[in-house]
């Protein structure tokens, strides 16, 4: 196997923080692509490039800190391994923390992989102080070593051809082994007992599943138990020499074999590393003893997030201005693909795609913020922070059951109003506790997203308008104080059977991000956004459709609006009788020249140059001779027929919007509305309210219009929504209570479209999506009612009971802190029941 | 007034001030009563599983010299200097491993530069 296989698939393996990723990008270059490894939430980065022999496949392996089978991220990096069976392994390997990235590679060349390393970061080691001899090391392991400064692209032909050379070599002929002395008789021993079974001995390294049995690796022992023909024979001769082995050294196997990898790594980083500048305290040290200063650093965290804040949320929504118009034109070019619109109803071949597009449209609105987010996340990440983070509030959030790297996730989501779940969601990806993750993915919904604000603003306008600050303030803190109630619920009862990971971490050095590897990030992340949430948001928008267009309006409603509509025509033949047009457009169907006015005026406002704008015009000139003069009136009949069309047109808009409004009441979303009524009477919601809330599960900014419709009484005399809910909740006896009860509703209400389906691709299952619906609606509703009925009963006021709730809550979210985590509990009994 | 925020430099955990007050003469038992700025070996873990994997693989091998660094300022998570990197940890996973006196006399040893 030399130069004749020239497609070859190579992984990259290395610990976390060892700059894989840059390596990966040096490789690649712009040929890369995310899969999924099957079954499991964790990216499957793969790229390629070409060499002179042919293509190689990069596989970038998860984060690992060794191949054990403890977390998900290393059984799927060891089940690649040992399914796919690369060509060779890349071992990316930090030189700065040379010591431990070694006893990573000792795992690998025990697995019997042809391996090559690339020796990264050799400035930072340098600047450090320590000068690598890499030939040396290269001599004393025997494999090719490459030192690479990833960051400057370094070292990348060297690389290549230390690839190509590895994986034409001997796999098997390893010249170096850790010695592991008092176990190396039993690893002699245990290696032939293994070899009896033909299915193991020749698809796996015997020493190294030997070692692994002695380290009493679970999976290591699956593979035994399935495959090995005397399977209880085997791990029964491990067990005795585990537990012999206990009894004479007192000590663990696994320890000793752990501190013999350890021992021959500090002997071979003390054969090849020069001290030059011994003694001198790492510059990252010396950093964190500002950041990381026990009184200073909750200043630094405060400042940083406000940056990330106000720099994505508050700047990216200035951006959405000037993406918008892109979007707008994209719904009206398909709007003008499909068949012509009609006079008051649509074919369903126009309303679905226009539908579809509208949803696709209000997601594809938020990409300018996911692209500062990501970029902003990306730099965090790479420079090292992000971890300090999480180092810092690790404690607060380990008492709820959470974990220091949820505060990401809750800060995107919008601890201070503002943010957006689907983001939060996509964040947790990179939380190591199973549980913590699934807790922090089922609260960040809780968090006030952009489409809340506008309802919250709403009713405090309307019910509370002499203690705004003390409601919003309320409103702001009460959402947190809810997440981690929920946080600790959840993980003491449903998800206290989960895989818990204990924060044990590497702090990583700071690093310059570089400005490819950021910026790549932000695509790819955003790319994945846009792919996974744009696909099923075109499926889901479908069903949400039928649910809020069907039935249809009664046969009643449909004529009295046809009717309203004709006598608009007339009043339009009217206004323009004695004009010279009149015949002509008697004529014409009506219906044409309104479609073409609506066309042109959206044309003409998307147009954002004068030449741009005069294209149009010369467009709408070629297109509709007849109809132009209307458009753009150049005597004083044309101008009266333009001013009649326009009256028209906008009675026919004001029309439509009431239809459609109307059809929603009568829908199925409309009839569940009112069919729970009865239910939520308790929380004081009338039947509209429900529709409302209903309709906002497509999307949450649609609460207000929907709103907006069914307190529609009034809108005619140009009042706005505010003063009409408020005018009708005096007659219909609504009070600050009702809105209480629906603001608290309305912030622990499910996530919106986007964000449970976000739930569905971080979790991996359909299951946790519905529960992230189901749940959130029946606490909520159980909270709002609590709230209202008590409130009631004892006759407080709504500001009375704000306070009341706020401090119920607080108090509650205090006591639950002190319950001890059950794994925790667990794992202590089980000590004291060895002991 | 600014003696609080100077190093004190690294010092056997059995002249430690934070340990001394803890177990008397025999130094420090377990990392977490370690104090800021001084040093200890390993002796052995009480963890099992995935807990005592992941330390291990972090370098807190028998015989490893440890320093401690600096704690949160909420005061849980940990972060310790195993030769030449940080790791960080939580105070309940630092209970689970035992310590003996280093002699803290190993060559990273390091100093701020003058």
């Amino acid at each position: 196997m030399t130069a004749a296989a020239s497609n070859i698939i190579i992984g990259l393996a290395g610990q976390q923080n060892a700059g894989k990723s840059t390596i990966f990008n040096m490789l690649t270059g712009a040929s890369q692509h995310i899969a999924n490894y099957p079954g499991v939430t964790i990216d499957k980065k793969l790229g390629s490039y070409r060499d002179e022999y042919g293509r190689v496949e990069v596989v970038d392996l998860p984060g690992n800190y060794s191949l054990t089978s403890f977390s998900l991220e290393e059984r799927v990096a060891r089940n690649f391994l040992l399914r796919e069976k690369p060509d060779a392994i890349l071992n990316v390997i930090d030189a700065s923390s040379l010591r431990r990235g070694l006893c990573f590679t000792f795992q690998l060349l025990e697995m019997s992989f042809p391996v090559a390393m690339a020796l990264n970061m050799v400035d930072v080691a340098e600047a450090n102080g320590r000068k690598i001899d890499h030939e040396k090391l290269s001599n004393l392991l025997g494999i090719p070593v490459v030192p690479t400064i990833g960051r400057k692209s370094l070292g990348k032909t060297e690389l290549r051809q230390a690839i190509r050379s590895t994986a034409g070599s001997n796999p098997t002929g390893h010249s170096f082994h850790v010695d592991y002395y008092a176990l190396e008789e039993h690893l002699a021993a245990l290696m032939e007992l293994i070899a009896v079974s033909k299915a193991l001995s020749g698809t796996v390294s015997l020493r190294w599943l030997a070692v692994k049995l002695l380290e009493e690796d679970p999976e290591a022992r699956k593979l035994v138990s399935r495959y090995h023909e005397q399977a209880e024979e085997v791990l029964e001769a491990v067990d005795t020499t585990v537990r012999s082995f206990q009894e004479k050294t007192g000590m663990a196997t696994l320890d000793y074999i752990v501190s013999c990898r350890s021992r021959k790594a500090s002997e071979i980083v003390d054969n090849c590393v020069k001290e030059t500048d011994a003694g001198t305290v790492h510059f990252s040290e010396r950093i964190d003893r500002v950041l990381l200063h026990r009184g200073f650093a909750p200043v630094f965290l405060l400042f940083t997030v406000y940056l990330i804040y106000e720099l994505s949320i508050v700047q990216g929504y200035k951006l959405t201005v000037l993406t918008w118009p892109v979007l707008a034109w994209v719904r009206a070019t398909v709007a003008g693909i499909l068949p012509d619109a009609g006079l008051l109803h649509d074919t369903i071949l126009r309303s679905l795609p226009l539908w579809m597009v509208d949803s696709v449209n209000t997601l594809l609105n938020y990409v300018p913020i996911f692209m500062i987010l990501f970029a902003l996340i990306a730099i965090l990440e790479d420079s090292g922070y992000m971890a300090r983070i999480a180092f810092i509030l690790d404690k607060a959030f380990h008492r709820f059951g959470l974990h220091g790297q949820s505060t990401l996730p809750f800060i995107l989501g919008g601890i201070f109003t503002g943010g957006c779940a689907v983001p939060g969601i996509m964040a947790t990806k990179s939380i190591p506790d199973e549980r913590s993750r699934l807790a922090t993915i089922l609260t960040v919904p809780y968090m006030n997203c952009m489409a809340k604000i506008p309802l919250y603003t709403l009713l405090v306008n309307i019910y509370f308008p002499s203690y705004k600050s003390h409601v919003m303030l309320f409103i702001s803190t009460i959402t947190i104080i809810m997440a981690m109630i929920v946080a600790k619920l959840l993980t003491t009862t449903i998800l206290r059977g989960r895989e818990t990971a204990p924060f044990v971490m590497e702090m990583p050095s700071y690093h310059l991000p570089t400005l490819t590897g950021v910026l790549r990030r932000a695509f790819d992340r955003t790319w994945v956004y846009i792919k996974k949430v744009g696909t099923i948001v075109v499926a889901v928008a479908v069903c949400v459709y039928v649910l809020l267009q069907f039935p249809g309006l009664p046969q009643g409603r449909t004529e009295h609006y046809e009717s309203e509509m004709e006598r608009a025509v007339e009043t339009f033949h009217n206004h323009i009788q004695d004009t010279g047009y009149a015949r002509m457009l008697q004529e014409k169907p009506i219906v044409k020249l309104l479609n073409v006015s609506a066309a042109y005026r959206d044309a003409k406002l998307a147009a954002s140059t004068r030449e741009a704008s005069s294209a149009v015009d010369a467009g709408y000139e070629t297109r509709h001779p007849e109809l132009f003069q209307f458009l753009r009136p150049r005597d004083a009949d044309a101008r009266k027929v333009n001013r009649a069309l326009r009256n028209l047109s906008a009675e026919r808009a004001s029309l439509r919007t009431k239809i459609r409004e109307e059809t929603i009441l009568y829908s199925y979303f409309g009839a569940v509305g009112r069919a729970v009524e009865p239910i939520t009477k308790f929380a004081g919601f009338d039947w509209k309210i429900n529709v409302a809330l209903i309709s906002s599960f497509a999307a949450r900014e649609s609460s207000v219009a929907t709103l907006g419709v069914l307190f529609q009484e009034g809108a005619d005399e140009n009042v706005t929504l505010e003063e009409r809910m408020g005018r009708e909740s005096k007659t219909g006896g609504r009070t600050p209570l009702h809105a209480l009860a629906l603001m608290l509703f309305f912030a622990l209400y499910p996530p919106c479209l986007a964000a449970t389906i976000m739930v569905k691709v971080q979790t991996g299952s359909y299951k946790w999506m519905l529960f992230s619906i189901a749940f959130p609606t029946a606490f909520g509703l159980a909270i709002a009612s609590g709230v209202f009925s008590i409130a009631s009963a004892l006759g407080l006021t709504g500001i009375q009971a704000m306070g009341g709730f706020y401090f119920l809550a607080l108090g509650t979210a205090a006591a639950l802190s002190f319950i001890p985590d059950p794994a925790w509990e667990r794992e202590q009994k089980r000590m004291i029941e060895e002991a | 007034m600014f003696h609080r925020f100077r190093r004190r430099g690294r010092r056997p955990s059995a002249e430690c001030p934070g340990c001394a007050k803890e177990t008397a003469n025999t130094g420090c038992r377990v990392l977490a009563q370690l104090g800021k700025g001084c040093c200890c070996r390993v002796r052995g873990h009480k963890a099992n599983g995935a807990v005592r994997q992941r330390l291990l693989d972090l370098g807190f091998v028998p015989d490893a010299e440890v320093e401690m660094i600096r704690c949160a300022t909420l005061g849980d998570p940990l972060e310790m200097r195993l030769g030449d990197y940080y790791v960080t940890l939580r105070k309940r996973e630092a209970e689970m491993i035992e310590v003996k006196d280093g002699d803290c006399t190993a060559e990273h040893k390091p100093k701020l530069k003058s």
